[in-house]
């Protein structure tokens, strides 16, 4: 077998090991007394949602206006100019806006989680948290992963009505068409499915995106080098598995 | 090092069961990396109010060593008491019961950059002791900070005091739980010669003043021999000589002596042609 093979397997393992200790220490072990840990909890989510907010908003606005651009071109061969805004709250509420969003949290805060982490196992704060017996994953993971989960789907959600306030843009100043239609038509066509379809990727690209980036910076080996190495390494895993998640996740949307 | 190592065994008898003083008993501890054993069959014991330096050249396995004893790896075989609790059949959440009775000091002092100097020492405090009012926090803060003198250093982040001082803090969080037992890994690389002998003399000061065992990991032989009461030196994953300062002074070994007067294994090459000819093999 391929050493390349083996690699790829010992991280898989080492991964999911990892992956169901965050789960142990996230929700069975408050039921042991360990508390969680929620200062922590908030200023992750206000590093991880709020401070993304902007860049969400600033990547789903072009793209509700490259949508917009890009459908208005086929729907005016075949009259159907007003359908612009439901094919603009679809795409993005179903597919773009997840995607897009959890691709936005890897490359910023996926990142970064991995940087942070991999500094303090190259720094011995790691092993220092070990041996004063407090444990690394409850201190540090729980509170990244739990934030990036819970800030995802409201990001998601904002980024929507921005691409859909993109797209209205287009519509209304480019395509002439009547202001209150373009809602009107991108409410009438968005179902409940779309909504909770979209809400459950963007949870589960949000698990993958965190639980990557705290892996690769738990095994950072080789000082500063090493931290950059793993840091790459988080964000291109992240941004594979988020367009694998997305593929198996739309099949199983697609056929229930 | 020229000299053969001798085999622990030679140099200290297995350990068998524990004896009252003993806070730590190491025996026939191996650990292996890539099939080479770093660790090769290591025995010692450090008894109560000791302070035992564990030294030897790059690569000898001092810091593995080390990071056996405090738990942060296992070793293949062999097995490590630390007072009274055997370390290497515990699981993790009776380790952490042992945890709480030692202090450990890192070489790079390993405070998190995040917290300030106070929130450093807090941080065992708070979490071990979950119940105490934040004010009895603050004093004991204040105490173990005072122990180092850096109480008026408290609201300073990592990054915006010296390396000495960071050394001190870190030793000050060592010691926020009240341990009975300090590991300190390389505790004077980085620091000029005048913060070596204030650490080591602050170190001696606090072993003795708060009754504290300590395990110190060095290759600075005038830190080891100043604050040493009994040493180790380790040579290729074994331990080559055992006994105190001036049992290890007077070591019969040729190799011990050397080590310990810094002197060159080899003689240095003079030039690149005398370096080419040993490489290529030519006489």
């Amino acid at each position: 077998m391929p050493i390349t093979l083996i690699r790829f397997f010992q991280h898989v393992t080492s991964w999911c090991m990892l992956f169901s200790n965050m789960l142990y220490w996230a929700f069975l072990s408050p039921f042991h007394g360990k508390k969680m840990r929620v200062n922590d909890l908030f200023r992750q989510m206000t590093l991880i949602g709020v401070r993304s907010i902007s860049i969400v908003f600033l990547v789903m606005f072009f793209m509700g206006l490259v949508l917009a651009m890009q459908s208005a071109e086929t729907l005016q061969k075949v009259g159907g100019l007003a359908m612009v805004g439901g094919l603009v709250a679809v795409a993005v509420m179903r597919e773009i806006g997840p995607m897009l969003t959890a691709i936005v949290l890897a490359g910023r805060c996926g990142a970064a989680i991995t940087a942070e982490l991999g500094t303090m196992r190259v720094a011995e704060e790691l092993d220092a948290m070990e041996t004063m017996g407090l444990n690394p994953v409850h201190f540090l993971i729980v509170p990244r992963v739990l934030a990036m989960v819970i800030m995802a789907p409201c990001l998601t959600i904002l980024g929507v009505f921005m691409a859909m306030f993109g797209g209205w843009l287009i519509s209304v100043f480019c395509l002439d068409q009547d202001a209150f239609l373009y809602w009107r038509k991108a409410f009438e066509l968005l179902a409940l499915k779309d909504v909770y379809s979209g809400m459950i990727k963007s949870v589960v690209f949000a698990t993958l995106v965190s639980n990557i980036a705290c892996y690769f910076g738990f095994i950072v080996d080789g000082g500063a080098e090493g931290v950059g190495r793993s840091t790459t390494q988080s964000v291109v895993t992240s941004i594979v598995m988020i367009i694998a998640s997305d593929c198996v996740l739309t099949a199983f949307f697609y056929f229930i | 090092m020229d000299a053969s190592p001798q085999t622990s065994a030679e140099t200290q008898p297995k350990s068998g069961p524990i004896g009252p003083d003993d806070v730590i008993v190491a025996e026939d501890v191996v650990k292996i990396y890539d099939g080479r054993r770093v660790l090769d069959g290591v025995n010692f014991r450090v008894k109560r109010g000791e302070i035992l330096v564990i030294m030897g050249g790059s690569g000898c396995g001092k810091s593995t060593l080390l990071r056996q004893l405090i738990g942060l790896q296992q070793p293949e075989q062999g097995r490590i008491w630390i007072d009274g609790s055997e370390i290497t059949r515990l699981t993790e959440e009776e380790f952490i019961n042992v945890r709480r009775r030692f202090g450990v000091l890192f070489q790079s002092g390993a405070l998190f950059n995040s917290m300030t100097v106070g929130d450093n020492v807090a941080l065992p405090i708070r979490e071990h002791y979950p119940n105490q009012p934040e004010m009895t926090v603050d004093i004991m803060v204040k105490m173990k900070l005072s122990l180092v003198g850096m109480t008026q250093f408290s609201h300073l982040k990592p990054a915006e005091i010296s390396g000495g001082m960071k050394k001190r803090a870190a030793l000050a969080r060592a010691l926020a739980l009240d341990p009975k037992l300090l590991f300190c890994d390389e505790p004077t690389a980085g620091l000029d010669p005048t913060r070596v002998t204030e650490f080591d003399e602050l170190t001696l000061k606090l072993c003795k003043d708060l009754g504290v065992t300590a395990v110190v990991v060095t290759h600075d032989m005038t830190s080891a021999f100043r604050i040493g009461t009994r040493m180790i030196l380790l040579n290729k994953g074994k331990v080559w000589a055992v006994g105190t300062p001036a049992e290890i002074r007077a070591h019969p070994d040729p190799g011990v002596k050397r080590f310990i007067n810094g002197d060159p294994e080899s003689e240095v090459r003079q030039d690149a042609d005398s370096y080419l000819q040993d490489i290529l093999g030519e006489s």
